[in-house]
């Protein structure tokens, strides 16, 4: 039996972040992570943040990692490794050690920061080996240090598509193109710049068609691209055919929320935001009492804002069992809600803000009802 | 063996105590700690397990242990996620056919 007053999900920057803040504040905290390095997508992230100072731009992702490991490490936070969560039952939560041991915990509060995983795109040749999401060529490269192939067709311009296409160039492989579906690039004109300057060619309001099997139908032998009309269906007569070994896709994430939905905790959508995901108020709780949820699963979004909502709910959290006392800790929550909009600026963050602005106000005319 | 040996931002690969392998039946040199498919792409082979209808091969997608397209058969179990499972010296994996089938247990 594992006694602890906070269980957080997922060692990514949302749980590692929310960790710190409640274990700094007097509260005892457990992480559980199924990966044997914790981390989550963090020690991925190569390039440098974005934003201001205090939103640590400038700083590698990896570099952020160590930082809070270090931190949990420092504060007490207990973290256990090649651990997973299968479920939120009335009588505990269920964890499995190390692919054997069952164990059932009863924390007083839990973080769910499980973090997202990438859409798949259907077309004839899906299923290739080297039709890959462009999240896993960046953990390939970047963590593991291997090459997932030589030459590579990128899909999707967002900031996923951007970055991961210049890492592919600093790890050595070539991109030999970029297709975005949309008439113009998805992601920031920074990162675009980049690769355009290392001469990879952007292909607006084109897609990926199909792709095509080597001989024995073991890989990718190559890509074929089309433009596309104003309605989205493929331009006959526009198709051009890619030398590749590996097509990429990076055409967006959606939230890993299943915990949340065994839990019991009422849904919303938001297409914005990657789907259907948990109803949540100002301080991250879910319709669940004591059920808090930061990071990608509230909502897909990017690591900096993963480590302000971690540091939000592991503030409210830890308020909530009376360890900060209630006009400190609505000064932080104020402080931390500023930040996370400061985050959400520019044409990609104003709408993503009016996003999650929509889902508290639902949660509020839920409550609202409820008690009516 | 495919590896990124240098790197701008990253450096020299770090050094790892080696591990060995059987990949279907041939010895493969390893780095210690690291997942099975990463010593499998750094030897070229892309394909984890041949489909149960279509038998089509199919391989790495997700890289984090969330679509099982990477299942191979490890030491007797089949349906182990490659991606997420690292190495150990004398490892045997098999590429899996459909949903394998249980072998014998180390
Ligand atoms: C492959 C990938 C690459 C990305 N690259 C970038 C990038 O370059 N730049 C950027 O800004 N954003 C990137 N993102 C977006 C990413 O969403 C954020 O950067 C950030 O990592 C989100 O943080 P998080 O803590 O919410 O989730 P994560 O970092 O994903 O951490 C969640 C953790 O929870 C674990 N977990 C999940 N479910 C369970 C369970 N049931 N039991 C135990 N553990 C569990 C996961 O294995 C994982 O370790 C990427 C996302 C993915 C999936
Ligand atoms: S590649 Fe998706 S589970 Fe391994």
């Amino acid at each position: 039996m594992i006694d602890t007053d906070i269980l957080v999900v997922g060692a990514g920057p949302a749980g590692l972040s929310a960790a710190a803040e409640a274990a700094r504040h007097g509260a005892r905290v457990t992480v559980v992570d199924e990966n044997e390095k914790p981390g989550g997508q963090l020690f991925k992230q190569i390039h440098k943040f974005f934003g201001s100072r205090r939103h640590r731009a400038g700083v590698r992702g990896f570099d952020i990692g160590y930082a809070l490991l270090d931190e949990v490490k420092s504060l007490g936070v207990e973290v256990m490794l090649d651990t997973v969560c299968y479920g939120i039952f009335p009588e505990g939560v269920g964890l499995v050690v190390s692919g054997k041991r069952d164990v059932l915990v009863e924390p007083r509060r839990i973080v769910l920061a499980t973090g997202a995983s990438e859409n798949p795109l259907c077309f004839p040749g899906w299923t290739l080996p080297g039709v890959v999401g462009a999240g896993a060529v960046q953990t390939m490269i970047n963590v593991h240090r291997v090459p997932v192939g030589e030459r590579v067709l990128m899909v999707g311009s967002g900031n996923v598509g951007l970055i991961v296409s210049y890492q592919l160039l600093q790890s050595g492989a070539q991109v030999v193109g970029i297709v975005e579906a949309l008439p113009k690039v998805g992601g920031y004109g920074v990162h675009a710049a980049k690769v355009r300057r290392a001469g990879v060619p952007i292909y607006t309001s084109h897609t990926v068609v199909s792709a095509l099997p080597n001989s024995d139908n073991t890989r990718v032998k190559a890509a074929v691209i089309a433009r596309l009309d104003e309605n989205m269906s493929p331009i006959p007569g526009t198709e051009k055919e890619l030398d590749v070994d590996t097509i990429a896709i990076a055409v967006g994430l959606t939230p890993m929320t299943e915990l949340a939905f065994i839990a019991g905790a009422a849904f919303t959508y938001s297409g914005l935001l990657g789907g259907h995901i948990p109803l949540h108020d100002e301080d991250l709780m879910t319709t669940v009492e004591g059920l808090y949820v930061a990071g990608d699963v509230s909502g897909v979004e990017e690591a900096s804002t993963a480590l302000e909502e971690g540091r939000l709910a592991g503030v409210a959290a830890a308020a909530s069992l009376g360890k900060i006392p209630e006009v400190e800790a609505e000064e932080k929550k104020r402080e931390i809600r500023e930040s996370l909009r400061d985050l959400r600026t520019g044409p990609f963050g104003d709408a993503r803000a009016r996003a999650k602005e929509e889902i508290v106000n639902e949660m509020a005319k839920r409550r609202g009802k409820r008690s009516a | 063996m495919k590896r990124i040996s240098d790197h701008p931002i990253l450096g020299p690969l770090p050094e790892a105590r080696e591990v060995w392998i059987t990949v279907d039946g041939e010895r493969l040199q390893a780095r210690e700690g690291e997942p099975i498919l990463a010593a499998l792409l750094a030897h070229g082979i892309h394909v984890q397990n041949i489909s149960r209808k279509k038998k089509a091969p199919r391989g790495l997608f997700c890289g984090i242990g969330r679509c099982t397209g990477c299942v191979m058969t490890v030491d007797g179990v089949p349906n182990v996620r490659t991606c997420v499972t690292p190495v150990r010296d004398g490892m045997v994996i098999e590429t899996q056919e459909g949903l394998g089938k249980w072998g014998d247990r180390k």
